[in-house]
C-alpha cells in the first residue's frame, strides 16, 4: 500500500501544481455569477435554472479533469523516460497502476468538493439553505462515476498510442453512455438479428454512467436516495472500477517499458 | 571477491512485428560476472545490446533464454532491485516537483522511515551540489541539474550497486567532471558501479575492469590495462576489437 500512496502523492501534486483545474474552476465559476446577477423575467424559483446551469458546468468540468489528467499519466512516464527508474525499484507494474488510480481518483475527489462547496454556496445564497444529504448523495454518485471513468481511461492509455486519441476516444464512450446508454435497450427492440443481439450485449455489458447522474435530486429539492439503491450504486462503480483495473494491469504486464 | 551481479549464456530476441522480417537477436548468450566493490565499464558501439543488457537486470524485458541474477536473486524477482539504484539516460524527471520531493517519493517507494530519509536527502543533495537548487522545480533545472538528481535518485536507497546508463551523455565538460568524481567517491565508499558509457577517455580513467560488446556478443573482458595492451589508448583498442579498420592519414 506504502506504494501505491507514494504514486498517487505525486499524481495529485501535479494536478494542484498544474493550471488545468483552476482555470476550469475560475471559468465555472464566473459563469455561475454572470449568470447569477442576471434576474430574467422576475422569476422566483430562476435559481433552479441557476443550479442546473452550475450543475452541467461542473459535469462538463470534472469529466474533462478527470480524463485528461488519467489520459496522460502512463504516456508521460513513458515519454520523460521517469518509468525506467520507477519500475527499476520495488515498485510492482499493478502497484503502479493502482496508485495512478488512485492519484487521479482523489484529484477528482478534491477538484469535485471545490466544485460542489462553490455550488451549495451559490444555491445557498438564493435559496438560504443547506441540503447537505442531498449534496452528499450527489457528489458521492458523482465521484464514484468519475472513478469509473478513470479507470476506462487508465486502460485506454494503455491500449492506445496517443493520449489525444485516449482523450477523444474517452470522451466519445463518456458521452455516448451518458446520451444513449439508457435507451439501447429500446434500440435493441427494433432491430433484426443479428443486430438485436449485438446491441443487448452493449446494453449489458457497458457501465452505466447515466445512472449516477441525479442531479435533479438537488436541483429541485427531491427528497433522498434510499440508502440501499445509493449503496448498490456505489458497489456498481466499484465492480466496473475492478474490471477496468484488472484490464489495465494485464495490459500493462505485457507491455515493453521503453 | 563476492559476485554482485551475472549473466549465464543470457540470450535476447526481438520479435518484429512486420511479416517477413527476421527475428533480431539483441544479446547472443552473454556472460558476465561483476565483483563487489568494482567498477566495471560496458562498452559498445551502438545497438551492441548494452541497453538490452541493462533492461533484463532490471527486470524490464525478459531473457529469452539464460539467465541474470543481482546479489544471486534472480531478476524477474522484484526484490532483486531492493539494493541497486540506477539513473537512465536522458530522463525528464517530474517537473512539477522539487529535487527534495522527488527524491521523499522514491524514498517512500524504498520503505525508508521518515528520518532515514531526510538524512539522506542532505546528503546526497550534498553530494550531487543541488542543496541551493531543492527547494526550486525540476523544470528550472539544466541539463547537468537534471542528470545530478537522476544521480541523487539512483543513490536514495544507499545502494551496493549502481547501474548507469551512459551517465554523462549530453553533458558539458564540467557536467561530465561532475559525474566522474562521484563516481569515484562512490568507488571509494566501496560501491559496485555497472555503467555504459560511449566517452572511452572516461571510462579509463575510472574503471577497473571493462567487457566490450558487439552485435549482442561478448567481445573482450578484463581489466583497462590489460584490454589497452600494445594500443596506445582504450579508443584505439575499443576499434580494433569491434572490427573497424583505422584509415592510414594521407
Amino acid at each position: 500500500m506504502n506504494n501505491i500512496f507514494a504514486v498517487a502523492g505525486v499524481v495529485l501534486k501535479e494536478l494542484y501544481r498544474r493550471k488545468d483545474f483552476y482555470v476550469l474552476f475560475i471559468v465555472t465559476i464566473l459563469i455561475c455569477l454572470v449568470m447569477a446577477s442576471v434576474n430574467i423575467f422576475n422569476d422566483a424559483k430562476i435559481v433552479r435554472y441557476l443550479k442546473e446551469i452550475c450543475l452541467l458546468l461542473v459535469w462538463i468540468c470534472s469529466l474533462v479533469i478527470a480524463i485528461t489528467t488519467t489520459a496522460r499519466q502512463i504516456p508521460a512516464e513513458r515519454e520523460n523516460r521517469t518509468l525506467l527508474p520507477l519500475l527499476a525499484k520495488p515498485l510492482t507494474r499493478p502497484q503502479l497502476i493502482l496508485g495512478k488510480f488512485l492519484g487521479c481518483w482523489l484529484a477528482c475527489g478534491l477538484a469535485l468538493l471545490c466544485f460542489y462547496i462553490f455550488f451549495g454556496a451559490l444555491a445557498a445564497s438564493r435559496e438560504h439553505q443547506w441540503p447537505l444529504l442531498d449534496y452528499f448523495q450527489a457528489a458521492a454518485l458523482h465521484w464514484f462515476m468519475l472513478g469509473v471513468v478513470v479507470a476506462m481511461t487508465l486502460l485506454g492509455s494503455l491500449v492506445f498510442a496517443a493520449p489525444s486519441s485516449n482523450n477523444t476516444i474517452c470522451f466519445v464512450a463518456v458521452g455516448g453512455i451518458l446520451f444513449v446508454g439508457r435507451h439501447l435497450d429500446q434500440v435493441a427492440l427494433t432491430l433484426g438479428e443479428p443486430m438485436r443481439s449485438v446491441a443487448y450485449a452493449i446494453f449489458f455489458l457497458i457501465p452505466h454512467l447515466e445512472l449516477f447522474d441525479v442531479r435533479d435530486l438537488v436541483i429541485h429539492n427531491w427528497p433522498l436516495i434510499s440508502w440501499l439503491y445509493f449503496s448498490l450504486a456505489l458497489l456498481y462503480a466499484l465492480g466496473y472500477i475492478a474490471v477496468f483495473l484488472t484490464g489495465a494491469c494485464l495490459v500493462f504486464r505485457r507491455k515493453a517499458v521503453n | 571477491m563476492t559476485t554482485i551481479l551475472r549473466t549465464e549464456k543470457l540470450r535476447v530476441e526481438y520479435r518484429s512485428r512486420e511479416l517477413h522480417q527476421a527475428t533480431k537477436v539483441a544479446l547472443a548468450g552473454l556472460d558476465l560476472e561483476v565483483g563487489a566493490g568494482e567498477v566495471f565499464g560496458f562498452l559498445g558501439p551502438n545497438g551492441a545490446g548494452k541497453t538490452t543488457t541493462m533492461n533484463v537486470l532490471l527486470g524490464f524485458v525478459p531473457p529469452t533464454s539464460g539467465a541474470a541474477y543481482l546479489f544471486g536473486i534472480d531478476v524477474r524477482q522484484p526484490i532483486a532491485r531492493q539494493r541497486i539504484g540506477y539513473l537512465p539516460e536522458l530522463t525528464y524527471y517530474y517537473k512539477f516537483l522539487t529535487a527534495e520531493e522527488l527524491l521523499r517519493f522514491y524514498a517512500k517507494i524504498f520503505g525508508l522511515p521518515r528520518a532515514e530519509t531526510d538524512r539522506r536527502i542532505d546528503q546526497l543533495l550534498k553530494l550531487v551540489e543541488l542543496e541551493s537548487a531543492r527547494k526550486r522545480p525540476i523544470k528550472s533545472y539544466s541539463k547537468g541539474m537534471q542528470q545530478r538528481v537522476g544521480l541523487a535518485q539512483a543513490l536514495i536507497n544507499n545502494p551496493d550497486l549502481l547501474v548507469l546508463d551512459e551517465p554523462t551523455s549530453g553533458l558539458d565538460p564540467l557536467g561530465r567532471m561532475k559525474v566522474r568524481e562521484i563516481i569515484q567517491r562512490l568507488k571509494s565508499e566501496g560501491k559496485t558501479v555497472f555503467f555504459s558509457s560511449h566517452e572511452l577517455g572516461e571510462v579509463e580513467s575510472v574503471c577497473d575492469r571493462v567487457a566490450i560488446i558487439h552485435q549482442g556478443e561478448l567481445k573482450a573482458i578484463g581489466r583497462v590495462q590489460d584490454i589497452t595492451g600494445r594500443h596506445a589508448s582504450l579508443e584505439k583498442a575499443f576499434l580494433e576489437i569491434i572490427g573497424f579498420q583505422l584509415q592510414p592519414a594521407p
